[in-house]
């Protein structure tokens, strides 16, 4: 059983991961192949979406952190948009606010991209 | 709040895949329990972070181990008591991580014991035979 999706939309420059479900040690491969397409792409301006996703353990969270590097290192960066309380809570306690930048809405996080071109 | 006693026990074999099972399991085992549902979320992801250390470090994602879940409330607290088979590790020796280390590294693990610790009261990790290791976790209620 996988209860979870992942899908990457353009927006302008900006890719946009939309992650529906539970993002758990079984389903964050799927999240890694996402990210390994992105960047055989050479594209590095990535908003997560997490408005669809219920559950994140620490094997989710671990993705993230694996290639926030790679993408900052190419002027991109990984932004995190529309968490629930619950999921930004995980974040929270692992000390993510301090690395990472979290928006209320997908636009915003898309427009601090553009805002930079 | 009035929790009942109660004990709970599921057998699962050391996939990932069973990881969706095992948070119904002590979802279900946490509810009955009479805990609120932020305590229950808080017991479901440690378990997880748990089983999940299991099948990476003690069975190296082999498929062929057992872990056996054990779930029992009481009165003032609930303890999950999680048994495998495989090589032995004690991550709550691990130090506390440095997320920009983890992440300057490009590694994304190392974060499953720190949550644990956080979310439970007490994590205890005890070697009990050659190949049989045991975690305990446990939430007081009060």
């Amino acid at each position: 059983m996988s209860d979870f999706n992942v899908l990457t939309r353009n927006v302008g420059k900006v890719n946009v991961i939309d992650v529906k479900g539970y993002l758990d040690a079984h389903t964050a491969p799927e999240l890694e192949n996402e990210f390994n397409k992105l960047i055989r792409g050479s594209k590095y301006n990535v908003v997560v979406n997490f408005n669809d996703l219920t559950y994140i353990s620490s094997a989710g969270l671990g993705v993230f952190m694996a290639y926030v590097e790679t993408m900052r290192e190419n002027n991109g960066d990984i932004k995190f948009s529309n968490m629930k309380d619950d999921v930004f809570n995980i974040f929270d306690l692992l000390g993510f606010p301090v690395l990472y930048e979290f928006f209320k809405e997908e636009g915003e996080a898309i427009k601090k991209f553009n805002d930079l071109k | 709040m009035s929790t009942k006693i109660s004990n709970k026990e599921l057998k699962v074999s050391s996939k990932t895949e069973n990881l969706a099972a095992i948070r119904e399991f002590v979802r279900d085992a946490s509810a009955q329990a009479g805990l609120n549902s932020k305590n229950t979320d808080k017991i479901v992801l440690a378990v997880d972070e748990a089983c999940s250390n299991i099948i990476k470090h003690a069975y190296a994602y082999s498929a062929n181990g057992k872990l056996e879940i054990k779930v029992k409330s009481e009165k003032e607290k609930i303890s999950i008591t999680i048994v495998d088979h495989g090589s032995q590790f004690d991550p709550s020796l691990i130090p506390e991580p440095n997320l920009k280390q983890i992440q300057e590294e490009r590694r994304g693990g190392g974060l499953g014991m720190f949550l644990m610790k956080k979310l439970m009261d007490e994590v205890k990790y005890t070697n009990l035979t050659k190949n049989k290791n045991q975690v305990v976790l446990v939430k007081y209620l009060t």
